[in-house]
């Protein structure tokens, strides 16, 4: 049973999730509309950490499959793809080192302002 | 052929077997190229070009792994609340750097743009290739983007980040956990926070909690670039 409910929490929480999605006009999807409530449920005590933890563990730990099906997706447009190639593949490993190196060092630089104004 | 493309379990089947095997050769070889997810995609793929089935037919029953997803994305929640207590240690230092990683993020695309000479509409359809597909996708229609070819890059860039994670914060030296995660969340959304969570749990809280906060701040800032181009 335990899986059960914990299993419907999360599914309850989806499905507002989704109507929120639905009803409120900004371009914010399910999954982050749900990822705020889940803590603020926790956060609150609404939901307490037994009531979802294992699902939610599991569930996480597959994470990586889930986007197998959206990736493989990625051979219906490689016609358009393939023409741009060059400039999509350095501008996308550019940033994406770049954005990394950033936000880790503006984080502990942060972090160490504050260590050292202690 | 028919018992594959009528099937409902053929997808599921397909995906993670292929990702079962990709887990299996990067512990066999420990090679950050021996990426699983990579690996999965790649087989996959050549699976389907080799009995020559279409995506539509693997995606008819491999659509089940995608329906998990915003039940999954939720779940980010539970490590985040575990972790609760260094993100209010470290509030002004988590948003500092998930906001200074957004910029660069959108600052890069537009100077290489510039660079490359791409137009206004390819520029906006890599403007939100960092963020999570949902919201990237929201912000290419509103501002005229190719649609699909953001989903494509979106997924090419969480690939990548989770590919180059490990490797990026040791050559730049990003030690700190909490830095980490929020490296790879702002770089590289969900798939990039799937590698960081299984660095740890600190790392992949700090990972899941960009994804949303890299999210909106992306379509805050999304008017101002947007007209840049």
């Amino acid at each position: 049973m335990k899986y059960l409910k914990q299993f419907w929490v999360i599914m309850t929480i989806s499905f507002v999730s989704e109507a929120l999605n639905m009803l409120l006009p900004l371009p914010v999807p399910a999954g982050i509309y749900g990822l705020v409530l889940m803590l603020a449920a926790l956060i609150t005590g609404i939901i307490k950490l037994p009531q979802v933890e294992e699902t939610a563990d599991f569930l996480v730990s597959i994470m990586p499959v889930m986007f197998i099906p959206a990736a493989v997706g990625l051979m219906d447009v490689w016609g358009v793809l393939s023409k741009i190639l060059l400039p999509v593949t350095v501008i996308t490993v550019i940033t994406t080192v770049m954005v990394m190196t950033v936000t880790g060092h503006v984080t502990q630089l942060f972090m160490s302002l504050k260590k050292g104004g202690r | 052929m028919e018992i594959v493309t009528n099937s409902s379990f053929f997808g599921v089947f397909l995906s993670l077997g292929a990702y079962l095997f990709g887990l299996w050769l990067q512990n066999r070889f420990k090679k950050a190229i021996f990426n699983p997810i990579m690996i999965s995609v790649a087989l996959t793929i050549a699976v389907l070009a080799c009995f020559k089935i279409g995506y539509i037919e693997y995606e008819l029953s491999a659509k089940y792994l995608n329906y998990l997803l915003t039940p999954t994305t939720i779940c980010l929640a539970i490590p985040l609340y575990r972790r609760l207590e260094l993100l209010k240690r470290h509030f002004a230092a988590i948003m500092a750097g998930i906001a200074s990683g957004v910029v660069t993020s959108m600052g890069l695309v537009w100077l290489l743009s510039k660079a490359f000479g791409l137009d206004r509409q390819m520029y906006i359809t890599l403007l939100p290739k960092s963020i999570t597909t949902a919201i990237g996708m929201g912000i290419s229609e509103e501002y005229g983007g190719i649609v699909t070819i953001t989903v494509a890059i979106i997924i090419i860039t969480g690939v990548l980040g989770n590919m180059i994670a490990s490797s990026v914060c040791k050559v730049m030296r990003i030690h700190d956990p909490v830095a980490k995660g929020l490296a790879i969340g702002t770089a590289s959304h969900a798939i990039g926070t799937s590698r960081a969570m299984e660095m740890g749990e600190t790392e992949g809280a700090m990972s899941s909690l960009s994804i949303a906060v890299a999210g909106l701040l992306t379509v805050a800032a999304a008017p101002f670039f947007a007209g840049l181009l």
